[in-house]
């Protein structure tokens, strides 16, 4: 960090930024130094997604001096729900442009810092080096491991916010008196019990409300104003529109920040989640069908069974006229289905029909096979009518 | 008691958000709450039949790991909260 004297220098406010900021600098808990503050502070945004745009939006907004963004993503259009930083027009356009225009439109006196690239083990530790406080709105748990571990091995603070249909957490990990996302869960989930798409979805609105809780911890760390989430876990549950708080306490025998810590450097967290080797075996085995096969076979009326595996709120979106048990009722419901015909199991992308043709398979169906990329390669390759979702 | 089902978890208790159960004990609760609901037993156990890694129990504002674990004494107006990790809205 910058010296004492050169920070106050490069965050002297112009007459510009005076009105700009008037409703800070008026009230004492800001003022004059809390807003020199936030116009030298570093704040880097790990993700221009969902919870990525209400807090840059916002921290800008702020005045925040300088501002990281990480991302690698293009916009699409079912970003456009929750990801307000980008625009209908920005679709198809590198998330890390239309975010720096939006922020350069709001306001110009930020120091945007883009950095197009993946977050990995090799480049975490150069980039975090930079900044004074990390924001974390990533969507998957390697990238969540790998930003705890960076912040503990660099001591910046990890302001955290996740997100689940119309549920949310938050806290600010790896300060010096607090705990780590690694005290809170040493290890993660094992892929075949994270909810899958068929789970999975989020109310648009839910990040919104995660990502300026987000932006207000950023905020207050810089002041050094209020109570920090530190040692809190925040609960928000949209729907009933609660917000529960837990007690963190930092772990005495946390690998990453505990007594006898064993994270010494950043690692393979791919491998640490077990996000390889799991999905490659389960397809390689299977027998697949392609949707022009399936197209051919329905057309010549051969005998073929559809069964979507899907939930029936995706069947009323779009739907192959396939008969309908979600996979987790599938082993309730095996009994519905005849295992002298042949079967043709889909989902939305293959994911979960793949492990519905498992299933079968091992319930002693021969005759099943999985439509590869599932209704959404139907969409593509078959009937360009059906609506993707 | 009340034992709170956190989201991705509702799908293995009949869309439940809350199921009460009588107990004297954290672990005994989880019993109860198993018993009615046996899906849920494999989100929340590992094999061994121990409490995975990734879900966090809690009483109230407390974790069970800096009380007596499984073996924290409960009350009837306790909460007794289950918090799994989650990664964000991912969408694979």
């Amino acid at each position: 960090m910058a010296t004492t004297e050169t920070t106050k220098a490069a965050s002297t406010l112009t007459n510009d930024e005076i009105l700009r900021y008037s409703r800070h600098l008026i009230m004492p808990e800001v003022g004059m130094e809390g807003q020199q503050r936030l116009k030298a502070a570093r704040v880097l945004c790990i993700g221009a997604g969902g919870l990525g745009s209400p807090l840059a939006l916002y921290l800008a907004a702020a005045g925040v001096g300088t501002l990281g963004l990480v991302d690698f993503d293009v916009v699409d259009f079912t970003n456009l729900q929750r990801q307000i930083i980008h625009s209908t027009s920005d679709v198809g356009r590198p998330k890390l442009q239309s975010a720096t225009e939006k922020i350069n439109a709001i306001n110009p006196f930020v120091n945007v810092q883009p950095f197009e690239t993946r977050l990995t083990s090799q480049n975490a530790l150069e980039l975090f080096a930079d900044f004074d406080v990390i924001a974390d709105g990533t969507d998957n748990f390697p990238t969540r491991y790998l930003v705890n571990d960076a912040c503990v091995l660099t001591g910046k603070p990890n302001v955290y916010a996740s997100i689940f249909r119309f549920e949310g957490q938050a806290s600010v990990f790896a300060t010096e008196e607090g705990p780590c996302y690694r005290c809170l869960y040493p290890e993660p989930p094992p892929p075949g019990l994270v909810p899958s798409c068929a789970e999975g979805g989020v109310l648009g609105i839910l990040p919104g409300l995660l990502g300026v809780i987000q932006a207000t911890e950023v905020i207050k760390l810089i002041l050094g104003r209020g109570q920090s989430l530190i040692g809190r876990l925040l609960l928000v549950d949209a729907l009933g529109m609660n917000f529960r708080e837990l007690k963190l306490r930092k772990n005495p025998d946390c690998p990453a920040c505990g007594t006898h810590r064993t994270v010494d450097k950043l690692i393979d967290y791919n491998q640490f989640c077990g996000i390889r080797g799991e999905e490659s075996s389960v397809n390689a085995t299977l027998p697949e069908i392609q949707p022009e096969e399936l197209k051919q076979r329905l057309d010549r009326g051969d005998d073929v069974f559809v069964l979507d595996v899907r939930e029936p709120h995706e069947y009323q979106i779009c739907n192959l006229g396939g008969y309908l048990i979600p996979l987790n009722e599938l082993p309730k419901r095996v009994h519905e289905l005849d295992s002298s015909r042949e079967i043709v199991a889909h989902c939305k992308m293959g994911g979960r029909s793949a492990k519905a043709v498992e299933f079968l398979r091992q319930a002693g169906f021969t005759k099943v096979r999985n439509l590869t990329g599932g209704i959404t390669a139907w969409a593509d390759r078959v009937d360009r009518t059906m609506p993707k979702y | 008691m009340k034992v709170l089902i956190p989201t991705p978890l509702r799908q293995y208790a009949e869309k439940k958000a809350a199921v009460d159960v009588n107990a004297a004990t954290v672990g005994e609760a989880l019993h109860a709450l198993t018993s009615q609901h046996g899906d849920l037993r494999r989100h929340l156990f590992s094999d061994d039949g121990k409490l995975r890694s990734f879900v966090n129990v809690y009483v109230n504002d407390e974790d069970i790991r800096y009380l007596a674990k499984e073996n924290t004494p409960v009350k009837d107006n306790d909460t007794i909260s289950i918090v799994p990790s989650i990664a964000g809205g991912i969408d694979r």
